[in-house]
């Protein structure tokens, strides 16, 4: 066991340098620059004007230094500055990170403790009125954009309770419910799609589980059906949705970029698209690092509880 | 958008190993509601995108002086900021995300099943470094790398469609190498290469056939899913720009003015998820149909 962790341990290693490879290529070798975005209203900046800003950012040093540069303050925790505004990247993600990660827990938790029930009570009625109503909410679900629930969410909000969220950001530390009332919007936009897969996969699974001999076994000693359904048949489906909640979680905090923009919540995804916008490299890579290497490791960590969950997988 | 691509890759790799293709039939699309409801969605939003322009003879771009209008026998959907007509905006964006779905998932579709194919027929080292470059893409969320591609590429409809392509590539891949690694140990495989089959007649005549039912499943799938992340990239502005509408970009302009038009923001969006839940009940269908041991999932 030890070595299979180890084993999958190492092999992170070549995934996150192809990764970062890939993110520093992209940032480099497509058009345009900081210095360009900095200068572009002004028609008079000379080219020695703006060689001059390139130099003292770094971006004349030879592409193979950058990515060098680049990769050692990952390594050694002097991640930069961001060309803009000079603040530094740990100081701004210090600050995004809690507002992103605040949401993606929320909005998971929102999605398991409605989504098992609702995935329950739809296989133990299959092929009733109230299996196909589930499917199709289900489907319903992920068919919804969540900018578009969200921005739903707000028009209702505002003519009905004549109530917007504030813009500017409280920390739950300062005014834990006016934190809440903040987010309450953002997260259920967020949970709609996840709430629909986790309510899938868990009838799924359910309707699995509930054909195997084990089931009718429990069934005909006359176990009640409230126990066959809970203590036999929903314990064993919910390894694998346990780990689509996992793999759902790492790739959440990208995915609530969208819901950040709309509510002006300054998060991750928030940042990232605020650094391409201004061709902001450092932000642009750090950000898309980070949460490229939390997606990495949130799978790697769910592959291994995995294990851990279902005694029956042996790793080889 | 992972979810589908972890849902949609398991049951699509299930549905690969020994060919075991359904037919469709009328018997079986019959007791099939949720695919025929899919199928109409579909279909009527393909006629929506052709024919629309020819029935409702608006052009999507003329202004006028009646702005923010409400919803009325001359505009059905009400007009916009700068009086244009919203239903002729929303019909031309049936033609956008139809557009960019199609072009996105055919992206996909040939970088990955290239990629498949090569892997799983040629397995050993080639399968390796195929296999780990895919991974890398896949190991970074999809929305964070096509903001990235669309946003540093330039925001245009065509760089959208290529950061779409890029990013679900590597589920085609995937899945089509898995297919092609079971069916390659199959018995008339086995068969076809003692007799001294070619190796371009094994793909061929052996190879693709068997592919078809997966990666079926997959392309409807994913049109659903490339619809969303046009619409998305639209919305933070890096898709399809103004003046030309889609559906993403005219919720973005919407948002100023949603409490004084409230239409404006329902219409585009009660389009997006009609289209994206057509193809999503067309996908369930087809899973029943094409593969009857996947019909739970």
């Amino acid at each position: 066991m030890l070595r299979y962790v180890t084993g999958r341990l190492l092999l992170v290693i070549p995934t996150l340098l192809g990764m970062s490879v890939l993110i520093f290529a992209m940032v480099r070798l497509l058009p345009g620059d900081v210095v360009d975005a900095m200068f572009s209203g002004d028609v008079g900046a000379t080219a020695a004007a703006k060689q001059a800003v390139r130099s003292s950012l770094g971006l004349t040093d030879p592409v193979p230094l950058q990515y060098v540069k680049m990769v050692g303050g990952v390594v050694t925790g002097h991640l930069g500055k961001s060309f803009t505004t000079g603040e530094p990247i740990a100081a701004v993600m210090g600050r995004a990170l809690p507002i992103t990660s605040e949401l993606a827990i929320l909005a998971v938790l929102l999605a398991t403790v409605v989504g098992v029930p609702l995935g329950v009570l739809s296989a133990v009625r299959p092929n009733t009125g109230t299996d196909l109503a589930s499917r199709v909410c289900g489907l319903l679900g992920l068919s919804v954009p969540n900018f578009w629930f969200a921005t739903l969410a707000l028009l209702v909000s505002s003519l009905v309770f004549h109530w917007v969220p504030p813009v500017t950001w409280i920390p739950p530390s300062r005014d834990l419910a006016g934190n809440l009332s903040q987010v309450a919007i953002p997260v259920v936009a967020i949970s709609v799609y996840l709430l629909a897969v986790i309510m899938r996969m868990t009838r799924a699974t359910m309707l699995e589980v509930l054909g195997q001999d084990y089931v009718r076994t429990a069934r005909a000693k006359g176990a009640s059906s409230r126990a066959v359904v809970f203590r036999h048949a929903l314990r064993n489906s919910l390894i694998p949705v346990v780990t689509v909640i996992g793999f759902q979680v790492g790739g959440l905090m990208g995915g609530a970029t969208v819901v950040e923009v709309i509510f002006g919540l300054p998060g991750m995804g928030y940042t990232l698209v605020q650094g391409i916008y201004a061709r902001d490299y450092p932000v642009i890579e750090m950000t898309a690092l980070f949460l490229a290497g939390v997606f990495v490791f949130v799978n790697l960590l769910v592959d291994l509880l995995y294990g851990v969950i279902d005694p029956r997988i042996e790793h080889a | 958008m992972s979810a589908p691509q972890a849902v949609g890759l398991q049951q699509a790799a299930r549905s690969a190993a020994p060919p075991r293709r359904g037919r469709f039939t009328a018997a079986r699309l019959r007791r099939n509601p949720i695919g025929i409801a899919g199928l109409v969605i579909v279909l009527g939003t393909v006629l929506v995108a052709l024919g629309g322009p020819l029935l409702w003879r608006v052009n999507y771009a003329d202004q006028a002086w009646h702005r923010l209008l409400a919803p009325s026998l001359a505009h059905p959907m009400g007009t916009d900021e700068l009086g244009r007509d919203e239903l002729a905006r929303v019909i031309h964006g049936a033609s956008v995300s139809l557009q960019v779905g199609i072009i996105a998932v055919l992206i996909a579709f040939a970088l990955g099943s290239t990629i498949g194919v090569l892997a799983g027929f040629y397995r050993g080292r080639t399968d390796a470094v195929l296999m780990r470059i895919l991974d890398i893409i896949f190991a970074v969320p999809g929305l964070v790398l096509a903001i990235m591609i669309a946003g540093l590429l330039g925001p245009t409809r065509t760089n959208a469609m290529i950061a779409i392509g890029i990013i679900y590539a590597p589920a085609f891949g995937r899945v089509v190498r898995g297919s092609a690694l079971s069916i390659m140990g199959l018995p008339h495989v086995e068969a076809a290469r003692s007799i001294g089959a070619s190796d371009l007649r094994i793909v061929a005549r052996h190879l693709i056939p068997n592919l078809i039912a997966p990666v079926i499943i997959l392309v409807t799938v994913y049109l659903s899913t490339a619809i969303l992340t046009e619409a998305a990239l639209s919305f933070l502005g890096l898709g399809t720009q103004p003046p030309e509408p889609s559906w993403g970009n005219m919720l973005n302009t919407a948002r100023s003015y949603m409490e004084l038009a409230p239409w404006l923001v329902i219409y585009p969006g009660l389009a997006i998820m009609i289209v994206v839940l057509g193809f999503n009940f067309l996908g369930d269908g087809m899973r029943d149909i094409l593969d009857p041991r996947l019909r739970e999932v």
